[in-house]
């Protein structure tokens, strides 16, 4: 049984990386249930809000124009809450152990779970759009301005994921994580996504101006549909490179920590 | 001699709870090593440790000559390990859980593919191999799960319960397969709760409880200990069942019976049996656990 006991040399950090992406591409495809609610639901949202609400916050029927990018970045929140969970999952069952005694870099399984989310989510942001579109978004962005825009989701889709790999890595369970993933999505709800700032209360103009999404929705909406951008693109990059430099460190950390407690 | 396990005076607390309290391990290259105890004995704490997975308060391990802390690295391309939990991707194929192995091992893509094929042939998992390990039964997946542990032939194998929770026919086939890997110069560290498997598979037995090591020594020189039966006296009307030692012999078990026989309820029973693990454990530790009541 032992004929290749010549010793192999471990894998590149690249051949690890690849072996682990491939991996949690594979399990998100057959994880079909939750493929598809990470695209019904956005959508669902979107179609509540421009017709449900729509009509009593924007009378004169210009919602959709407003509300879709931040529809397009509820969405990659949705898609990537499911990381903290996958991430939790893994964590909790054996596999991490085997990994762990394989003389490989084992946190590339959180790497392979992000690239993952991020495949995902870039799919059903395109379904959202093109769901958008059907029903009355009339962007005007170039295709410069276009590509500008989809940095600006894939900036923020990895910011997101990397933080829900955090919360996955720290939660005791994989519904812990789910639960505590829960909390992130309700940024979007205290952001310019779904109302101006301006008719918010005074005190929560604060908390909505001074986070990473409104910044990022002022972006993609000045790109594809032309209102000024000003400072926001420049905010917007700060906040995430900064959240994607905490989370990675955080990652890092939660994974260490966790190896000795078990 | 060579130890390709040597463990020296091993410390682990978690908090307040001492988990090992200095235990010494030696398995020379090629042997079997079964450790046996109680959940809760130290087990698969002293595999976390072996296995880099955890790092020890004091004491020194060594796996086939290095340091278990100082030249991880070096160790982990020594060892694998299959823990307590499958740990396999249920929404993976066999075929696919010992692809990916066989690429985090350092194969090419052909390479894999020749090896996870081997694999399969060896484990009888051939009429399987396409589908998802969810559709396995518990002694499939433990096929799967140890056959990854072989992708990389590593010298020292870590097998932590192996066969709990699996029926008799999947744990004598997976007695053989660990016979077999024996018989290749593979040295393996077992945990297990059953005694006939200690028994059956190890070159030296281990009995591990609360965190100390109370007895080592051939499953015959451990079985010589306790005795070669166990009288069981139980009464249903009172609700009490104790176990004395014996050789066996009709003239130990006359003088045990005679020595009690006025001290009886006259209603009490009277069973003679092989020893089992939880009599191990009060004969080799004074110190009746609760699972000795049922």
């Amino acid at each position: 049984m032992n004929k290749s006991l010549s010793p192999l040399s471990p894998p590149s950090y690249a051949a690890t990386n690849a072996v682990f992406i491939r991996r949690s591409l594979t399990l998100s495809l057959r994880n079909t249930e939750s493929l598809m609610m990470s695209i019904i639901l956005p959508v669902m949202l979107m179609l509540l809000f421009t017709y449900v609400f729509g009509g009593a916050i924007a009378p004169e029927g210009d919602y959709a124009n407003y509300v879709v990018p931040g529809i397009i970045l509820l969405c990659a929140g949705y898609g990537a809450a499911t990381t903290a969970v996958d991430v939790s999952t893994d964590m909790t069952n054996g596999i991490i152990d085997r990994f762990r005694t394989m003389p490989i870099r084992s946190l590339s399984v959180v790497t392979g779970h992000v690239a993952a989310s991020l495949a995902r989510n870039l799919v059903a942001t395109g379904v959202v759009i093109g769901v958008a579109l059907l029903v009355g978004f009339r962007p005007t962005g170039s295709f410069p301005e276009w590509l500008a825009a989809l940095g600006v989701i894939v900036l923020f889709i990895l910011t997101l994921t990397w933080l829900y790999a955090a919360i996955g890595l720290v939660a005791g369970s994989p519904s812990a994580a789910s639960g505590y993933g829960f909390i992130l999505l309700f940024l979007p709800y205290l952001s310019s996504a779904f109302v101006p700032i301006e008719t918010m209360p005074h005190w929560l103009r604060g908390v909505a101006s001074h986070q990473p999404i409104t910044p990022l929705i002022e972006t993609i909406r000045g790109l594809l549909l032309g209102t000024p951008i000003g400072d926001y693109a420049w905010i917007g990059a700060a906040w995430c490179a900064g959240l994607i430099a905490i989370a990675f460190v955080w990652c890092g950390f939660a994974f260490k920590k966790r190896a000795g407690r078990r | 001699m060579t130890f390709m396990i040597e463990v020296k005076d091993l410390r682990k607390s978690f908090g307040d709870q001492q988990v090992l309290r200095g235990v010494d391990i030696a398995v020379p290259q090629g042997q079997i090593y079964a450790l046996l105890g109680p959940n809760g004995a130290g087990k698969t704490t002293l595999i976390n440790i072996l296995t880099t997975l955890v790092a020890a308060d004091g004491g020194s391990a060594r796996i086939a000559g290095y340091d278990v802390a100082a030249e991880s690295g070096k160790v982990k391309q020594s060892i694998s390990l299959t823990g307590q939990f499958a740990a396999v991707d249920e929404m993976l194929s066999a075929e696919e859980n010992l692809q990916m192995m066989c690429r985090l091992s350092g194969m090419r893509s052909a390479e894999a593919k020749r090896r996870t094929a081997e694999l399969l042939g060896q484990f009888d998992l051939i009429a399987a191999a396409g589908k998802r390990v969810k559709t396995y039964s518990g002694g499939m997946r433990r096929r799967v799960d140890l056959a990854i542990s072989l992708v990389a032939s590593r010298p020292v194998l870590f097998l932590d319960e192996p066969t709990t929770g699996l029926d008799t026919v999947s744990r004598r086939a997976l007695w053989d397969i660990i016979e077999r890997l024996k018989a290749s110069g593979m040295t393996i560290f077992l945990t297990t709760q059953y005694l006939e498997e200690a028994d059956q598979l190890a070159d030296r037995i281990g009995v591990i409880n609360g965190g100390r090591l109370v007895a080592e020594g051939t499953a015959a020189e451990l079985k010589a200990r306790i005795g070669g039966e166990v009288i069981e006296l139980t009464n249903e009307r009172e609700q009490w069942s104790r176990t004395i030692s014996t050789t066996g012999s009709a003239q130990d078990i006359g003088r045990i019976l005679n020595g009690l026989a006025a001290s009886l309820p006259p209603d009490t029973q009277v069973t003679i049996r092989r020893p089992s693990m939880d009599d191990v454990f009060i004969a080799l530790t004074q110190q009746p656990s609760e699972v000795s009541v049922s």
